[in-house]
């Protein structure tokens, strides 16, 4: 027997329009079964409409979109079954409490009632919201109504997560708490897509990851193999200062000027470090790891939070 | 994208119609006491007190005669302000449908789903009237029996209007236009509160051509008074086609507003 390896999303040329407005232009990407996947881009970037089109809730508008190895247009029901959804707005029913409002989401994946019983206690005990069984939605704090919805997403034991910006406006505590969530799912096996504008839940997540902006994919690879490709390991910064570019242009170092600081990017922050200090005059001098948002930032010139 | 388009359902949709009733249930004390309360207070008021001053219309006494309207109003108003207001609050403000079609249900399903909860509101609604003024002995038995299956059409109907203008409302505050310009009205001239026959004869056709609520009096009524009317199988038809018709368009409607 031969096993081919489909990929749990295939996408080629995907394309989405709201009237005149294209929101996702030309995108292509595979996620693997098993992966952590993100999309990082900053707000506007086309991240939830591509989102909605893998939930298979909102149409593509061109292009190839395959979930599970089915096309979203025509095998909808078929891909919503085996798919788990946090949404970007957490969407929780506010009639009903904590337990009902997992217990009546089981019913539209038509889960037997022991079943859903079952699970919904095992879930709410995995999120850390027994206690709260019998809230109204309205009195739970951001953090829990965002491990609630994951709940609720994982209430037909999907082989596939898809996580809108899913620790979106939450303290620190309560987005590591999501985090854990989410690396025990994929200690489990279940494949987790996610979306963020945070580069820091980008580079701790992902397995693989796209950079969005302004409806397009950027790059795609491992984080810190994007940060190596584009940046080197580390970024030596000096404040822009017209003495320290002669320096620099004279000692034939690479540079660039980006938001009024000078870059160098390097494999060696030490080494380097310590050359311009000797060399050049350069003032206040520090040295960091690079990041995401420096590759973002080379790329596009722009913040992801502006 | 057709707007007539045939939609494709599946059992499915009951859990949506059951998503409502959990809610409806948990706070059924309150939601009882309406249909409970109306028919005695316009009775008291109309039957019995400016009834004193109206002779018997076509040897009815008025009590006798509006009695059946007040049902026939209930069943109106019921799945219209649970199909406008109700939805349009789960779909717009709450999310209650893009958490839904997030699962394996489709768009369709859920609107299905909202308007035979809506007809079910009717049928509630109607049934506790009937049992309150069956209490008065202005209506015959066993013949206002059949008001009980015919309340679920009627709801039907206008659940299915009312989904209409809460797919093309663009807030919730345009919701009060097909209140005041068209139920209000209705509740007037649909020979509720005198006969059709007193209107002249533009205004009677158009009540019998484009008032629902006509239809719906007279059929109800007919079955209080057990004399069915030569109109009752027409209205019946009128009934059960501008229901279907405005189903399939409610449900393609609500797809275009919400489906982008
Ligand atoms: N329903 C819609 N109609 C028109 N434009 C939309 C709609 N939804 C999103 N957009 C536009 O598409 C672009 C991408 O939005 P979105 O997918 O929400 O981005 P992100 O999730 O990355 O912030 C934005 O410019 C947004 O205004
Ligand atoms: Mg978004």
């Amino acid at each position: 027997m031969v096993v081919v390896e489909v990929p749990v999303i295939e996408a080629h040329g995907l394309r989405k329009q709201y009237g005149d407005f294209v929101a996702v232009d030309d995108v292509s990407f595979s996620v693997n079964e098993g992966e952590v996947f993100g999309f990082l881009g900053p707000n506007g970037a086309g991240k939830t409409t591509l989102m909605k089109m893998i939930q298979c809730v909102s149409p593509k508008t061109g292009g190839k979109l395959e979930v599970f190895g089915m096309d979203v247009d025509t095998h909808p029901r078929e891909i919503k079954k085996l798919m788990g959804v946090v949404p970007q707005d957490s969407n929780l029913d506010p009639d009903f409490s904590v337990y009902a409002n997992l217990m009546v989401y089981s019913r539209y994946f038509n889960i037997p009632h022991a079943d859903a019983k079952a699970m919904t206690e095992e879930l709410l005990d995995f999120v850390q919201l027994k206690e709260k069984k019998d809230t109204i939605i309205e009195y739970l704090s951001g953090g829990m109504k965002r491990r609630l919805v994951l709940a609720r997403g994982l209430i037909n034991k999907p082989r596939l997560i898809i996580l809108d910006e899913p620790t979106i406006g939450l303290d620190p505590q309560a987005r590591h708490l999501i985090w854990d969530k989410l690396k025990s799912l994929r200690a489990q096996g279940i494949t987790v897509v996610l979306t963020t504008h945070y580069l820091d839940e980008a580079s701790q997540l992902c397995d693989r990851l796209v950079i969005m902006n302004q409806s397009k994919i950027l790059v795609e690879g491992k984080p810190d193999d994007l940060i190596k490709k584009y940046i080197g390991t580390d970024i030596v910064e000096v404040e822009e200062n017209p003495a320290a570019i002669k320096c620099l242009e004279r000692e034939g170092t690479k540079y660039e000027v980006v938001r009024g600081m000078i870059q160098i990017y390097t494999n060696h922050p030490r080494e380097m470090t310590a050359a311009l200090l000797s060399n050049c005059d350069l003032g206040k001098i520090t040295a960091r790891s690079a990041t995401l948002e420096d590759v973002f930032l080379k790329l596009t010139g722009r913040k992801l939070r502006e | 994208m057709a707007y007539f388009e045939i939609p494709k359902l599946s059992r499915m949709v009951s859990k949506v119609w059951l998503r409502n009733w959990d809610v409806f249930m948990k706070t059924f004390k309150v939601n009882f006491v309406p249909p409970f309360i109306e028919p005695l207070l316009y009775l008291f008021a109309l039957g019995f007190g400016l009834g004193t001053f109206i002779e018997d219309i076509d040897g009815i006494s008025y009590a006798r005669f509006i009695a059946p309207a007040l049902i026939a109003i209930s069943i109106m108003n019921s799945s219209f302000f649970e199909c406008t207001y109700g939805s349009y609050v789960r779909m717009y403000y709450q999310k209650t449908f893009d958490a839904i079609i997030a699962t394996p249900l489709s768009i369709e399903e859920v609107i299905a789903g909202e308007i035979l909860w809506g007809a079910t509101r009717s049928f509630i609604n109607a049934v506790i009237m009937l049992v309150v003024i069956s209490f008065f002995g202005l209506i015959e038995f066993p013949s206002s029996l059949l008001i009980i299956p015919f309340s679920f059409l009627g709801g039907l109907l206008f659940a299915s209007i009312a989904m209409c203008f809460t797919a093309t409302s663009p807030n919730i505050n345009t919701l009060n236009y097909p209140s005041f310009l068209f139920i209000s009205p209705m509740f007037l001239f649909s020979g509720t509160f005198f006969p059709l026959s007193v209107l002249p004869d533009p205004v009677r056709y158009f009540a019998i051509a484009a008032l629902p609520l006509t239809h719906v009096v007279s059929i109800v009524r007919s079955l209080t008074l057990a004399a069915p009317g030569e109109f009752i199988l027409f209205s019946l038809l009128w009934i059960v086609v501008v229901s279907l018709v405005l189903f399939v368009l409610a449900v393609n409607l609500m797809k275009k507003r919400l489906i982008v």
